[in-house]
């Protein structure tokens, strides 16, 4: 899950890392009132979207008139795709120098790695390598402060400087660690005129599947109203911009079905793991949410193993009769009780393919042919 | 021979009086596992199909000689259930359990390499050296044995090209599920190396998807070996940032694509699979060539 940057920082602040002050604010008159307090200030919309900066989605304003004037202006605006329902405005910083400052997991280490540049304020992404400066952490103990000395020292950065930011990685690693987090980012660090460092902006991901030893943090919801239901029933569902529905079971079988539907020149319109062992509700479920999208096409890939043929081709003849079979509708069925799951099919008129590929071609055919 | 697992193997079963455990104890032996314990804290001293349950894993490793085992229990717990395998002096931990929190696995990977202990997953299918030993929740039916090793890091998908390979009658020595985590233990480099000793394996599929750059890490090892090796990778259409699914599968700041990993396998002389029926014709002339 990813959090606001607001609900970043304001776990870096408990962890004693500095942070602008700053006020949440959600309409004209808030952000006039914390510019009253605060005095000039940047206004930051707190949307999940990266590279809010160049959309447009930070302002300045020096008094209270023109913070109303740009809150009002923001708010309600779409940002990378989000609506725009709160506003940061936190004092306006005099910035001498930015710097970043990260942690993350990295899967190919199995273990934290510890990333830095001086070269802060932009997408880590657009850095060069060489400029980067990683260490790799083991868990049994941690983050120890000779580490990270040795990373501000490669950086180049100043030793005057050094021992508060050693401070600030060591802060950070435990944030990181105690939150569960997948990556801890303060980008840009900042250096301001009067020679103090505060996290300017804070990007902080943590774990879904550790959010249940984090009740304490506010659920932030992301995807599409339908990506959300869908997820609701225990299911793995992304959106995409196709017409070819589909749905199979298993993460790395539903994407190469979705590689084969585009091979033959179809364009899918989702990704739908229904997982393995689903059993005849969830799947007629899932299949009727299909539907409701309205595809040109549906094609359901099955690969029988814990799943059962035969509970699948039940949940489709039960969609067929309760709420109508409205796309064209191509099966794949192999594996456990295939016999059975085509034998039921067959009685309904439903034809099922055993090869996956030969059933991606057909849905390809059905949705209008190949696009060009 | 096999590797990692074979008719040697004695199994202990973490979770076998849950619905998942209990299944799955029974499919494995139905398979010819030799499955000589369970673990269920709070149920010791029952008995499932013929299998003595124990309280704790050093009891089973005590009374019963369990040397690997695997792990039905739910997330919250899985850490403390590999823990506790790996202090019992487990050899080999598959982790069937999904959604582990990564920092879990973590952890649960620097116990395991203190212990030197390989832990296969977590989220994976598992483990099997068909004709000898399954260890996992993989269908019985869909292999046999013969001279492919099939190393992939998801479910269904291998089960796809096992059952293709096996229709095509190319058996297998063994499959590996890495698991579909971003934190995985036994990964891709470790099982090449393994089946490059095997003297029965003589070709090696691995099956990849995008994210993470383990099958980059794979062809750089395979320029060192002698064994032919095909691959087929899944998520050639999946969009940048949209998570496919399994926790490793995202392209995320312009890593993992699929185009940088059809490149590094291309380089390294190992043939990438556009359709997953194409597989057993590469291997078949994988295989041709090599004699």
């Amino acid at each position: 899950m990813k959090l606001y940057e607001y609900m970043a920082k304001d776990i870096l602040a408990k962890a004693g890392i500095p942070i602008p002050k700053g006020r949440l604010v959600s309409s004209g008159q808030q952000a006039a009132d914390a510019c009253r307090e605060l005095g000039p200030v940047a206004i930051k919309v707190q949307v999940l979207a990266g590279g809010r900066g160049k959309a447009g989605g930070i302002r300045f304003a020096d008094t209270p008139e023109q913070a109303a004037a740009e809150a009002t202006d923001l708010l309600g605006r779409e940002i990378g795709g989000h609506r725009v329902e709160r506003l940061l405005c936190e004092q306006k910083l005099s910035i001498e120098q930015e710097i970043y400052v990260g942690v993350a997991v990295d899967g190919a280490a199995r273990a934290p790695v510890l990333i830095a540049s001086m070269q802060g304020g932009v997408n880590i992404e657009e850095v060069p390598e060489k400029n980067i400066v990683r260490r790799s952490i083991g868990v049994t103990w941690g983050l120890f402060p000779y580490t990270a000395r040795e990373v501000t020292r490669r950086m180049g950065l100043d030793p005057k400087l050094a021992n508060r930011v050693v401070d600030i990685m060591l802060r950070l690693y435990r944030v990181f660690r105690e939150r569960d987090a997948e990556l801890v980012e303060i980008n840009p660090l900042v250096v301001l005129t009067d020679g103090s460092i505060v996290a300017a902006d804070a990007r902080c991901n943590v774990d879904d599947d550790a959010m249940y030893r984090h009740r304490d943090l506010l659920q932030v919801v992301e995807g599409s109203e339908l990506e959300r239901k869908v997820k609701e029933l225990g299911l793995s569902y992304v959106e995409l911009d196709g017409d070819i529905a589909v749905m199979a079971n298993g993460a790395g079988i539903t994407m190469a079905t979705l590689d084969i539907i585009q091979r033959y020149g179809g364009r899918p319109a989702n990704f739908l793991d229904a997982g393995g062992g689903a059993s005849v509700e969830p799947t007629a479920q899932a299949l009727d949410i299909l539907l409701a999208t309205n595809p040109k096409a549906v094609l359901i890939n099955i690969f029988g193993g814990i799943t059962r043929c035969d509970d699948v081709a039940r949940a489709i003849v039960q969609v067929k009769e309760s709420r109508g079979l409205t796309a064209p509708l191509v099966i794949r069925l192999t594996g456990t009780n295939e016999k059975e799951g085509v034998a039921i099919l067959e009685a309904e008129g439903i034809a099922a393919f055993s090869s996956m590929e030969d059933a991606a071609a057909r849905v390809v055919a059905l949705a209008g042919g190949a696009v060009s | 021979m096999a590797i990692i697992v074979d008719e040697k193997t004695k199994v202990c079963v973490q979770g076998i009086t849950g619905n998942q455990g209990r299944f799955h104890t029974r499919q494995m032996m139905e398979y010819g596992t030799r499955v000589v314990a369970g673990v269920s804290p709070g149920k010791g001293g029952q008995d499932l199909d013929g299998v003595p349950v124990y309280e704790t894993v050093e009891e089973a490793v005590d009374k019963r000689g369990a040397s690997a085992s695997i792990i039905f229990v739910p997330a919250p717990f899985a850490k403390d259930a590999v823990f506790e395998a790996i202090d019992a002096g487990i050899q080999v931990v598959v982790a069937i359990s999904e959604h582990i929190p990564v920092h879990d696995a973590m952890d649960m990977m620097a116990f395991a390499a203190q212990h030197n202990a390989t832990i296969v997953g977590p989220n994976t299918f598992g483990i099997i050296s068909p004709g000898k030993c399954k260890i996992g929740i993989m269908p019985n039916k869909i292999y046999a044995p013969g001279p492919v090793g099939i190393i992939a890091r998801s479910g269904t998908l291998s089960y796809e090209l096992a059952y293709n390979l096996t229709n095509a009658e190319l058996g297998q020595t063994t499959v590996v599920g890495l698991g579909g985590d971003r934190v995985v233990g036994l990964d891709f480099v470790d099982c090449l190396r393994q089946m490059e000793r095997d003297p029965e394996t003589k070709a090696i599929v691995l099956v990849g998807e995008i994210g993470g750059t383990a099958e980059e890490e794979a062809a750089e090892f395979v320029k060192g070996m002698k064994k032919p090796v095909v691959a087929y990778l899944a998520g050639k259409s999946a969009p940048p940032g949209k998570r496919m699914g399994h926790a490793g599968a995202i392209i995320e700041r312009g890593r993992g694509t699929f185009e940088s990993k059809v490149q590094a396998l291309s380089r390294a002389g190992v043939p990438v699979a556009e359709l997953p029926s194409e597989v057993p014709g590469l291997v078949r002339k994988a295989l041709a060539k090599k004699r």
